[in-house]
């Protein structure tokens, strides 16, 4: 389903790259987990995956279903089904939640040659995904993640994942800043919405989120690579150990492949 | 630069639609202005003595006073030597009686403009006065507001046919002793609208003016007069236009409304002078004075502004809360960019009891575009029960432009006064989030403005809002793609 080569990526306009050659390839259906130093780009790989015009790609490809990924627009990329749950979500005063979910729901479906929702169906839609992530109604009224607290934006992300249903859901550390009820919750949903059309890369720090969502492959990106692929023991490895001993791997590791 | 900033950039980008010049002869005084030139503009139109005294005394006082410099504008020195005071289409020499008799190249030119005269007097509900260059050219719907005993035509005609109530009327409001462009009004306005409204009658349809500067190097001055008598209604729509021409040029227009007892007016204006191309060459210079006075007990009058064009705007809708109970509006959405500057608000000045105002400012800068609130709240001493809320709200899109409020209170006594000021700004991050949900980099900004704009447009008549919204999303949408 993605197959990305090579991938070497400098922010726009300088020219250290902060992915050096990356590769990774992900099948439908697949849970992959990355995880990584902070600053190893993990959210890098997430931004160019959706489209974020402030980085070049210096060198290799992305595919995505077949398609050349890199020569479409963010919003193409949306409707073919990728869908990012930011690490950082940006708060828009003054643009109201449901609204925002509402546009953002009828645009895609749009695209992908679907019925709009009308209003009732969507209201059903979105409040039963409100209860299973635990949110209250009121959290529709308000402005998008304006003054919203970490957990909140992290679970809205959520919200609209579920509103949205892509092909590949790329989660950028959204157990981050979530408490234990909710990480529950969320886990619970992600497994639930596991298909064998829809694929996952979680991004995380914690292996507390992959004791929850099972995944079929652990990578561990380190300077701009992966530089090793293995199963959810990887994840507990690193929990213990941290990150220190990569640095002599790394020297003579060849990097993670499927 | 990245696709986002350029998007950012070319935000506003949009030609100006309404930039094409008509080729119509006109009548014009030679440039330059002296007593001279307001004898003539007196002859011209056939005015009673008592508007040439009045013009000399605000001529002779405009004299005296220097261009005001206070506002937070920068622009070259106006060169009020250099325009000329008078331009009228030739053919209106014979003023036309009906629509059949006007110039089929004006009408031409109103088609362009989106104003189908003809087809606004099928359409239910709109007269229409159209003042182009000085002159006012034609009005429509005037004998159904005859027989409510609505008085709505140009104010050359009212001089002629209402002296009485103009002289009584006149200045009362704007004094030409107010500042240097209303001085400058009253020395050589050469038309406008006049509207009166009997005791008790609601006006039966909204009445609109269309204002059009086409000569060049010619100012426009109009004098808009409104009296709405004891329980009366009227609701009032002003809209304007210009070509595009790199001189600048300057446009000094005078509005006065005056509300008695239970009496209310609604005055909207829908203001797209043209505002100069991306060097910031060329614009209208827009010195605005409007005010209106709640001279009556519970009377009302409500300023809405959608002001999306000029190079410079300078233009604060006051309103006098004299009578007991009377409530003062001001909503307004101010759109800069290219390297446009608006410098605009209001005054809400509370004489009587229990007076209260409501102010809501939207200002939204994109490009190099400058955007000012600045507006008064004075409560008089002896005011009691005064109430006013202010909510003065600020878009930036991209990171050229800017906003700047100053809100301004005295009041030494007690009185209920709020305040609340917001910013936001639509930057890369927040466009690239909406794309991310599937919207484009239009559709994100369209929304993320008319989200914004809403509540000052939702104050806009039904038709009015829906072209308000039109405009701002046309002027909004650049050349993305
Ligand atoms: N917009 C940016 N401007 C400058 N440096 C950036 C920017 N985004 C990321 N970086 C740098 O790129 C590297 C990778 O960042 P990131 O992908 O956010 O890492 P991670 O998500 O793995 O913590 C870091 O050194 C970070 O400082
Ligand atoms: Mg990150």
């Amino acid at each position: 389903m993605l197959e990305i080569r090579d991938l070497t990526v400098a922010i726009d306009g300088e020219s250290t790259p902060i992915l050096k050659g990356l590769n990774l390839s992900i099948n439908s259906g697949k849970v992959h987990a990355i995880m990584g130093p902070n600053g190893s780009g993990k959210s890098t790989l997430s931004h160019v995956l959706a489209g974020h015009t402030g980085y070049s790609v210096l060198q290799g490809s992305i595919q995505f279903m077949g398609q050349d990924l890199l020569v479409l627009a963010p919003e193409e990329r949306a409707i073919l089904g990728i869908f990012l749950a930011f690490q950082y979500p940006v708060a828009i005063p003054g643009i109201n939640n449901m609204y925002f979910l509402k546009e953002a729901c009828n645009r895609i479906r749009q695209g992908r040659h679907e019925k709009s929702l009308d209003a009732v169906d969507f209201l059903a839609q979105v409040r039963t995904h409100l209860k299973q992530i635990g949110l209250d109604e009121s959290f529709l009224k308000r402005s998008l993640n304006d003054g919203f607290s970490g957990g909140e934006k992290k679970s809205n992300e959520i919200l609209q994942m579920l509103m949205l249903q892509p092909k590949l859901a790329i989660l950028d550390e959204t157990d981050s800043g979530l408490d234990i009820d909710a990480l529950q919750a969320i886990s619970k949903v992600i497994n639930q919405q596991r298909t064998p059309q829809r694929s996952w890369l979680l991004v995380t720090h914690y292996q507390r989120l992959l004791s929850y969502i099972q995944p079929d492959y652990v990578h561990i990106l380190y300077k701009g690579r992966i530089v090793k692929t293995g199963d959810h023991n990887l994840a507990l490895r690193l929990e213990k150990e941290g990150y220190g001993w990569l640095q002599a791997e790394a020297t003579h590791t060849v990097e993670g492949h499927d | 630069m990245t696709d986002d900033t350029k998007v950012l950039d070319l935000i506003a980008q949009q030609d100006y639609e309404y930039g094409f010049v008509s080729d119509i002869e006109s009548d014009t005084f030679a440039v330059g202005l002296s007593e001279d030139v307001i004898h003539r503009i007196v002859d011209r139109k056939c005015e009673p003595k008592f508007m040439l005294e009045w013009r000399l005394k605000a001529y002779r006082h405009w004299l005296t006073l220097q261009e005001p410099r206070w506002a937070n504008l920068r622009f070259k020195p106006i060169d009020y030597q250099g325009i000329s005071y008078y331009s009228s289409p030739k053919s209106m020499k014979d003023r036309p009686k009906s629509l059949d008799e006007v110039d089929p190249k004006l009408l031409e030119t109103y088609r362009k403009l989106g104003i189908p005269l003809h087809e606004q007097q099928k359409l239910a509900g709109v007269a229409v006065d159209a003042i182009f260059d000085s002159v006012s050219v034609a009005t429509t719907f005037k004998d159904q507001l005859a027989k409510a005993g609505v008085i709505f035509c140009p104010f050359s005609e009212a001089l002629k046919e209402y002296p009485e109530l103009i002289k009584q009327y006149l200045g009362t409001v704007v004094p030409y002793r107010d500042n240097f462009f209303a001085a400058l009004n009253a020395a050589v306005f050469s038309d406008g609208s006049f509207v009166y409204i009997p005791k008790g009658v609601h006006c039966p349809m909204e009445l609109s003016t269309y204002f059009r500067i086409n000569a060049a190097n010619t100012g426009q001055f109009e004098r808009t007069l409104i009296i709405a008598e004891e329980g009366s209604y009227v609701s009032y729509l002003e809209g304007c236009t210009a070509p595009m021409r790199d001189e600048n040029q300057l446009h000094a227009a005078v509005v006065e409304l005056i509300a008695l007892d239970h009496a209310q007016i609604k005055y909207a204006t829908v203001q797209n002078w043209y505002l100069g191309d991306e060097q910031g060459r060329g614009g209208i210079y827009n010195f605005v004075t409007k005010r209106g006075v709640c001279r009556g007990a519970y009377s009302k009058i409500a300023w809405t502004q959608v002001e999306t064009g000029s190079a410079i705007t300078w233009k604060y809708p006051s309103v006098i809360l004299r009578g007991d109970h009377s409530v003062g509006e001001f909503y307004s959405v101010a759109l800069t960019r290219h390297y446009q500057q608006a410098d605009t608000g209001t005054k809400m000045v509370h004489l009587g009891n229990h007076t209260r105002s409501h102010i809501m400012s939207k200002g939204i800068s994109a490009g190099h575009g400058q955007n000012t609130y600045r507006g008064l709240v004075r409560v008089a001493p002896n005011a009691v029960g005064v109430r006013n809320y202010t909510q003065c709200d600020s878009m930036l899109i991209g990171d050229q432009c800017a906003a700047y409020t100053f809100p301004c209170i005295e009041c030494k006594q007690q009185a209920h006064l709020e305040h609340e000021a917001s910013i936001a700004k639509i930057g890369e991050e927040q466009l690239f989030y909406c794309q991310q949900r599937g919207l484009d980099s239009e559709n994100a900004i369209a929304m993320m403005v008319n989200g914004f704009c809403k509540p000052v447009f939702d104050k806009l008549p039904m038709e009015f809002a829906v072209e308000a919204f039109k405009l701002l999303e046309v002027s909004l949408e650049g050349a993305v793609g």
